[in-house]
């Protein structure tokens, strides 16, 4: 179990910040896989002006619904912009959406999670009817009412897709920190003399990242769904700047026979960003965690 | 000299919707620098919860400490404030705990958390504090002290881990030490390791060592005192020697006398045949204590006395005490 047993720990071990991303790189294909896929799409999208090869605002009459070719290489859309143009530009509003949504509703979700379940008591309980009051809505109904009560914009769509998220990951982080808070460690980090916040957050907290990791990460396939069906009901994020989920639900229904390059080509962005975060998210939990090392 | 700790009156209930649960009755104790002093008896006798009272660990609620006072060096834990309280622990009095595989967070390299507390407690710079942390762990006869600060629990064995328990416990060098069966779920050889470990660090430091166990070797091993307690009561404190060679209360009798002895079997001072005693029956339930004698049921010389009020607990002789009406 422990290192001494193999021959190759008896040099030195050098603890470089360097070495423990090559180390864990080599460790876990899928998630270097993973993270360039994301690297590629975040590259993308802070480039977007750059990398784009037309601008995706132009129309042009005679290109509309233009198959895959030379001059757009994924196609054209019913008004003649170019698909692969949007898609690029897309990725700005879709992973600022996404990646948004998730930090700010995992982030609030946990600080809310670990009160609850360490606090506990009255204070818990109130807040979970609420909890339960806001996971009795669908989400999407909920972000509905959120953006059109704060009225379309960018900010407004990542706010409205985040507070929805709050309400499970609470519920996971509270659950776990009910059993971690019964931990031989907990008692053993109050007989050390540390406060309750400092154990809260010294000592609990960082055993909940492996759940809330997973979480995050599937979550940020779902939030960029959810901003789709957003921007479908002309909620998201406002025309003429593109997003992948307005793309695709706008051509959806009209074009999947006739041009399906409409369809295929945001449906492919959004799958393979949700599938590289899902493997960067599988391997950053066991690379975090000491206990998967060796 | 005067005791380092002195506990006295202390009680420690819990409330519970079966009522009222007296786990800890009027227990008193002193401990001088130095010395140890064992607390035996069996599973739910209050041993471990006396400790938790020292510490101020109860659960709160449903737990309560009720009365009396505990001192470590004059000054009453009981009065303190919480933050007060918190500077006490782990500077002047520390806790090892039982489990050394849990006991430690998985997630952190062991000399953060001893670094941790020593920046807490010294308030000592980053740098000065890991330094101490090493030099703990020097102590404690971890080889390599240096590298295996840098590791985390699970690349431990539970003997190791524990050594590295005992050296946080100790790290700021507090007066009073509760160890709280620290060998229990270590294997024979290492218990015997820890144990003169402990020992050899409370020569060094002067630590008042106040040992909770139900393993009657260790006390005979380690312990300048003993006190027996039995359903939240102290039933009889005397030094090892007295205790070992007379007991007075029926309980320890019953205890020592159920220690199975090499040779026995083989019928070297007992006839062949003799089986293993036991103390017959249960421990009563400590939210239906009898009225009496708590060790009344389960004793064969209980009369109608011990069955109705609760013996004192005196000097029955010389520095040797019990609560026996029969003693």
């Amino acid at each position: 179990m422990s290192t001494s047993a193999l021959p190759a720990a008896s040099g030195p071990v050098t603890h470089s910040f360097m070495n423990n991303v090559w180390y864990n790189a080599r460790r876990y294909p899928l998630g270097v896989a993973g993270a360039i896929i994301m690297i590629v799409f975040v590259f993308a999208a802070l480039f977007a002006s750059t990398v784009a090869p037309l601008d995706p605002f132009s129309t042009n009459a005679k290109a509309s619904l233009a198959p895959p070719g030379a001059t757009h290489f994924m196609g054209a859309d019913m008004m003649g912009r170019d698909v692969l143009s949007r898609l690029i530009h897309g990725a700005r509003v879709s992973l600022a959406v996404a990646l948004g949504a998730t930090f700010i509703g995992s982030g609030f979700g946990a600080a809310i999670g670990l009160a609850c379940g360490y606090i506990g008591g009255w204070f818990d309980l109130l807040v979970q009817r609420v909890t339960e009051v806001m996971q009795a809505l669908p989400l999407l109904v909920m972000a509905l009412v959120i953006t059109a009560s704060l009225g379309p914009s960018l900010q407004n769509t990542i706010i409205a897709i985040a507070i929805p998220l709050i309400p499970t990951v609470s519920r996971v982080i509270r659950s776990n920190v009910l059993s971690l808070r019964e931990m031989p460690y907990v008692e053993a980090a109050k007989a050390t003399g540390m406060s309750e916040w400092r154990v809260a957050i010294v000592h609990v907290l960082p055993n909940t990242l492996a759940p809330l990791i997973v979480l995050a990460t599937a979550q940020l396939g779902s939030t960029i769904l959810t901003e789709a069906s957003l921007s479908f009901l002309g909620l998201g994020v406002p025309e003429p700047y593109p997003s992948w989920g307005r793309m695709l639900s706008e051509s959806a229904a009209e074009y999947v026979r006739t041009a399906p390059w409409l369809v295929i080509y945001p449906g492919l962005a959004i799958s393979l960003v949700v599938f590289g975060s899902n493997l960067l998210g599988d391997a950053l939990r066991d690379a975090l965690d000491p206990r998967q090392r060796d | 000299m005067a005791p380092v700790l002195e506990v006295s009156g202390l009680s420690t209930v819990f409330h519970t919707r079966r009522g009222l649960v007296r786990a800890v009755q009027d227990v008193s104790f002193s401990v001088n620098a130095g010395e140890t002093l064992a607390i035996v008896g069996e599973s739910g006798c209050g041993k471990t919860i006396t400790a938790l009272s020292l510490m101020q660990l109860i659960p709160r609620p449903p737990g309560e400490i009720v009365s009396g006072s505990v001192k470590v060096d004059g000054t009453d834990l009981l009065k303190l404030s919480e933050p007060e309280m918190r500077k006490m622990r782990g500077g002047k009095i520390a806790m090892i705990f039982q489990e050394p595989m849990t006991a430690l967070n998985p997630l952190m390299t062991v000399g953060k958390q001893i670094t941790e507390m020593v920046m807490l407690h010294d308030k000592l710079p980053k740098s000065a504090a890991r330094t101490r942390a090493v030099e703990m762990l020097h102590h404690v006869r971890i080889p390599e002290p240096e590298r295996r600060a840098k590791e985390y629990p699970h690349q431990m064995s539970g003997g190791m881990r524990q050594r590295a328990m005992i050296a946080m416990a100790l790290a700021c060098k507090p007066k009073v030490l509760v160890a709280d069966e620290p060998t229990t779920a270590l294997d024979v050889t290492i218990q015997a390791q820890i144990l003169d470990l402990i020992g050899d660090l409370q020569r060094e430091f002067g630590t008042a060592v106040v040992l909770i166990t139900h393993d009657l070797g260790v006390v005979a091993e380690t312990a300048n005192r003993v006190v027996v307690m039995y359903a939240g009561r102290k039933v009889e404190e005397a030094s090892v020697t007295d205790l070992f060679a007379n007991p007075l209360h029926p309980y320890p009798r019953g205890l020592l006398g159920s220690i199975p002895r090499v040779g026995s079997a083989r019928g070297l001072d007992v006839s062949p045949d003799e089986r293993l005693r036991e103390i017959s029956g249960m421990v009563p339930a400590l939210n239906d204590l009898p009225p009496g004698c708590a060790f009344a049921p389960r004793c064969s010389q209980a009369d109608a006395r011990c069955h109705a009020q609760v013996p004192p607990f005196e000097m029955k002789q010389n520095d040797h005490f019990a609560a026996c009406w029969q003693a």
